[in-house]
């Protein structure tokens, strides 16, 4: 994987991106990329519009059934709110925030993970795709999940295999993140520094691999930075996960 | 394929005709309104169905597509963001995510394999389309299709109305591997540019 934006193979996985062609390991891996390059975001974005214009000529009534279905669905669904820019105006506070260690930082912060647990994923029932490089990891005997909350009711996993030093990170219902800004992932060392370990892209489900030396992280974190990331973060996290047992 | 074929004469120039304003319509569904959310269902869920239904081919499941796509649009329609593009794409796009996700998570690789066989035979759902849909926005679509070089053309219809990965396209065109991304963005860069859409930044 590479998140390197002067790669140039892998901006030209827009096209097949926008169109939904790529295969899961792909698609992960480009998500990774969009996050952190603007310019594969607008190009996205204009190629979806341009696909769009294809449903033009293939429109087909749906039965008329299902309109009413639909109706009485939303009934019982709350439309999420609006994404809200959150840290443009308290910069100064974020130095320390992130200084201290993970575990004390999680009692105070926007999150606080609920401990780490075996996770057993075929007991559980997935409804949502997850792709490989995910799969992996959850899948590994050692696996631990961590888990929390994002801003605006989006959740945060983090799945861990120490015996793989891997962990990815997998988000459900992330905002889009302000102009100009993206999702930057972090490792937080057992010194309490914190390295950047890649981008996360917003949508209704989306995930990453969290480089770096994921075994002997003590927690993982989310903020918003500027486009192309920073090699520290700039502002107080919207998601923080402590690998607590 | 045939069920695209361009049809000459379609002028670029003569422009969509207006329709509901769907930003407004996404704007109140945000906001709770239930009838503005059925006025957005009625302005483009025959374009939702119809690429759901190309993509999936079964009706049943095309029905569950749109069901479902639709309840998420309600959920996060406070989302959309109109510097990003228009409400039908990111609809559009929210859709086929989930059309193609539901034919690749399913058993269907067999399925899938006769469904490519089948693709030239006439499918019963063609000509409702054809009447189904704006006979104008249509034509310009046609024409400008009509510009893409017929491999753009084909890589285009097999990713984005069959729901086909850039290799199995480039197995299935006799391409070099690598190759198909590579015609699928060229075409759809045509195809932006012909049909004058996406955003100057």
């Amino acid at each position: 994987m590479s998140t390197d934006p002067m790669r140039t193979d892998i901006h030209a996985l827009s096209g097949a991106y926008a169109v939904d062609a790529l295969d899961e390991d792909e698609r992960a891996e480009f998500e990774q990329h969009l996050a952190g390059c603007p310019s594969c975001q607008a190009e996205v974005d204009d190629l979806r519009e341009a696909a769009a214009t294809l449903a033009d000529v293939t429109a087909v009534e749906p039965p008329a059934d299902l309109r009413g279905r639909l109706l009485a669905d939303i009934q019982t669904v709350r439309p999420r709110p609006p994404v809200v820019e959150r840290d443009a105006h308290r910069p100064s506070r974020v130095r320390r925030r992130w200084v201290a260690p993970v575990a004390a930082a999680a009692a105070v912060v926007v999150l606080a993970g609920v401990g780490g647990v075996v996770w057993h994923p075929w007991t559980q029932s997935s409804t949502s795709p997850q792709v490989s490089a995910v799969a992996r990891v959850e899948h590994a005997p050692d696996a631990q999940r961590f888990s929390g909350h994002g801003p605006d009711g989006a959740t945060v996993t983090v799945y861990r295999s120490t015996s793989l030093d891997k962990a990815v990170i997998v988000a459900h219902d992330l905002g889009d993140a302000p102009d100009g800004k993206v999702y930057q992932l972090w490792l937080q060392d057992p010194a309490g520094t914190m390295h950047p370990a890649g981008f996360l892209s917003a949508g209704a489900s989306s995930s990453a691999t969290l480089s770096g030396a994921a075994a002997t992280a003590k927690g993982a974190g989310v903020t918003i930075e500027p486009a192309g990331g920073s090699p520290a973060p700039t502002s107080d996290p919207v998601a923080l996960v402590a690998f607590g047992s | 394929m045939n069920d695209l074929r361009s049809v000459p004469g379609g002028a670029p120039g003569e422009g969509a005709p207006s329709g509901p304003d769907l930003p407004a319509l996404l704007g109140r569904s945000a906001r709770g309104d239930e009838s503005a959310f059925a006025a957005m269902y009625d302005a483009i869920s025959p374009k939702a169905y119809g690429l759901a239904l190309r993509v999936v081919r079964d009706p049943a499941q095309a029905e569950e597509v749109v069901q479902e796509s639709f309840l998420e649009v309600w959920r996060l329609a406070a989302r959309y963001d109109a510097d990003r593009g228009s409400a039908a794409a990111w609809i559009l796009t929210i859709v086929h995510r989930r059309a193609v996700d539901r034919v690749r998570s399913a058993e269907s690789a067999t399925r899938r394999d006769a469904a490519y066989h089948d693709r030239n035979q006439p499918v019963s759902h063609d000509e409702t389309a054809e009447a189904a849909t704006a006979a104008l926005e249509a034509r310009r679509v046609r024409s400008a299709l009509a510009t893409l070089t017929p491999v753009q053309r084909e890589a285009v219809e097999l990713s984005y109305l069959r729901g086909y990965t850039h290799t199995e396209i480039a197995r299935m065109l006799d391409l070099p591997v690598g190759t198909a991304k590579t015609r699928i963005r060229d075409g759809l860069i045509r195809l932006r540019d012909t049909m004058g859409v996406g955003s100057v930044r």
